[in-house]
């Protein structure tokens, strides 16, 4: 019994040591995107709070825990609560696979890029039970859309993941970096991973392809009923989430840990920065395309990801497999 | 080993009851909801047994896009306080609970016949062909299985599902009339002097414009 209570608080203790900075981060990628997008536009954006506006995402936090949460009367009450409880659960467990390091990550399974893989496409059902739940017209217009939208991408998604893995023979994130020593999957899988950023962007809702909360026509989507700390909890886990693309892409296509050339001064920096330094690079990449490109009409969304990504990506998996067949270079044999 | 059952208890329980929360609950959502639940304590089942690849494969096929389906229906029909009927009212003369009762009846005897099958067969793992090595990951054994032994049934499994996609599409497809498209080429081709008309309107007339 003893061995069980000293796994469980070791256990409790390395999560502990994953989640506080994860969101910490995210707090701080609020104030990156926000920064960003303003220096785009020629703004200031939040500069107040703190050393240039540093502290400005903990004020605000402050500001949602001290308001009120409202509950509509004619909502399902139950539902209605656990709908950012289930946003923001999903977007913080698929941290437990994402490999920081060699021998560096909390959970190395067999299956890493399938568990990842699974809760993302779990991730529509806090938007869906919000939305249904708020019991009313435009948070239900957004869960609709947003539901559709995700579930769409998560195809390309999942045909370009079957590329990478083509090329690498294992389910494993860590064995996925390694297979990149030599060199990163971003370069003979290029245009797989311009589509997965685009993919990625649809999948956490970003614009431009903010359609479930298209303020213009929906109000808020799916967090119109919602106030206070409940709101709050969506807006977290929805950045939670677009980090962990942020992550997933690094480690599919930029050599997780791993440094750019394996010489001195870069090799002696150690793998988490790496990791940490491609996933704000990503995440700037989002932001910058936050500033820059207007949101898209619902049928373009639509035609973009099954006309144009899902036949494009499944003929890159017919060549990269024909590619590797036929140069003899299948992984794993 | 005691952790293991006792996790084995939790899901197995959240799973009955939540199977049985499915045809009880009023609200047809919720019971989308607890379909949901139960697919996800079964996928946590499959994971304890050491089937990762079909625990992860159950959550991605239907807890992320076939329970989505449902719950698309079930909210876009309106049929959310229907389902009461069933326990509340009185048999009303309607076919649905004989029909339900001979379906339930046909698989529980059907359920009886496997799990005899399986008792009075206990040599039917030792006669398999495939021997089950423990270095292979699941993953890639199923792979060695699929696409060897049974890559004939694999496919045609495959053409049935597309059969059934297409069957469904030219099912439901109807063109309507009268609907604008947007055409890209059209959009781009167009040049200055077809898209700009100066006209030298004439006074109290106005300019008769055909579309």
């Amino acid at each position: 019994m003893d061995s069980y209570i000293s796994i469980l608080f070791t256990e409790v203790y390395k999560i502990l040591f994953l989640l506080v900075p994860v969101l910490v981060s995210v707090a701080m990628i609020v104030w990156l995107d926000r920064r960003v997008w303003a220096f785009v536009q020629k703004r200031r954006g939040p500069n107040v709070v703190g050393p240039f506006g540093l502290f400005q995402s903990l004020a605000d936090a402050l500001k949602y825990i001290f308001k009120e949460i409202i509950i509509p009367a004619s909502s399902n009450k139950l539902v209605f609560v656990l709908a950012p409880v289930v946003t923001m659960t999903l977007a913080l467990i698929s941290w437990a696979v994402i490999p920081f390091g060699e021998d560096f990550v909390l959970a190395d399974i067999n299956v890493g890029i399938l568990y990842l893989f699974a809760v993302s496409s779990l991730g529509v059902y806090g938007i869906i039970m919000g939305g249904w739940a708020s019991n009313s017209k435009y948070p239900f217009l957004g869960a609709i859309r947003s539901a559709a939208q995700m579930v769409s991408y998560e195809v390309s998604i999942g045909v370009i993941i079957i590329n990478v893995l083509l090329c690498v023979g294992s389910l494993n994130l860590s064995e996925i970096v390694m297979a990149q020593q030599n060199l990163w999957f971003v370069i003979p899988l290029f245009p797989m991973f311009v589509i997965f950023f685009i993919s990625a962007l649809a999948e956490t809702n970003r614009p431009p392809f903010d359609l479930p909360e298209a303020e213009a026509e929906l109000v808020a989507g799916y967090q119109t009923e919602y106030s206070g700390m409940m709101y709050a909890m969506f807006w977290l886990g929805e950045y939670a989430n677009i980090l962990l693309m942020c992550a997933m892409g690094s480690v599919l296509f930029l050599g997780g840990w791993l440094s750019p050339i394996d010489i001195f001064p870069f090799n002696a920096i150690p793998g988490p920065f790496w990791l940490i330094f491609k996933i704000l690079f990503l995440f700037i990449l989002f932001a910058l395309v936050k500033a820059t490109v207007p949101r898209y009409r619902y049928d373009q969304l639509m035609k973009l990801g099954w006309k144009i990504f899902l036949p494009f990506s499944l003929f890159y998996v017919v060549l990269t497999s024909s590619f590797l067949l036929y140069f003899d270079l299948l992984p794993g044999k | 080993m005691i952790a293991h059952s006792v996790f084995f208890y939790i899901f197995s329980l959240i799973a009955i009851v939540s199977a049985v929360m499915v045809t009880v609950s009023k609200n047809t959502v919720h019971s989308v909801f607890f379909l949901i639940l139960d697919f996800i304590s079964i996928s946590c089942l499959f994971i304890m047994i050491g089937a990762e690849f079909l625990g992860m494969i159950m959550l991605i096929v239907y807890v992320g896009a076939v329970a989505v389906l449902f719950l698309f229906v079930v909210m876009m029909l309106n049929v959310a306080e229907q389902k009461g009927q069933w326990f509340s009212s009185r048999w009303d003369g309607g076919t649905h609970i004989p029909v339900g009762l001979l379906v339930s009846l046909i698989i529980f005897f059907e359920l009886i016949i496997v799990i005899g099958g399986w008792k009075y067969k206990p040599d039917l793992l030792n006669s398999l062909s495939i021997n089950i090595s423990t270095e292979v990951t699941n993953t890639r054994s199923i792979g060695n299985v699929l696409y060897t032994d049974y890559i004939l049934l694999f496919q045609i499994s495959g053409m049935i599902l597309l059969v059934a996609m297409i069957g469904a599409i030219v099912l439901t497809y109807r063109e309507r009339a009268g609907v604008k498209r947007q055409s890209y080429v059209k959009q781009i081709s167009r040049e200055r002097d077809e898209g700009v008309d100066l006209v030298e309107a004439e006074r109290n007339k106005g300019v008769k414009i055909d579309a």
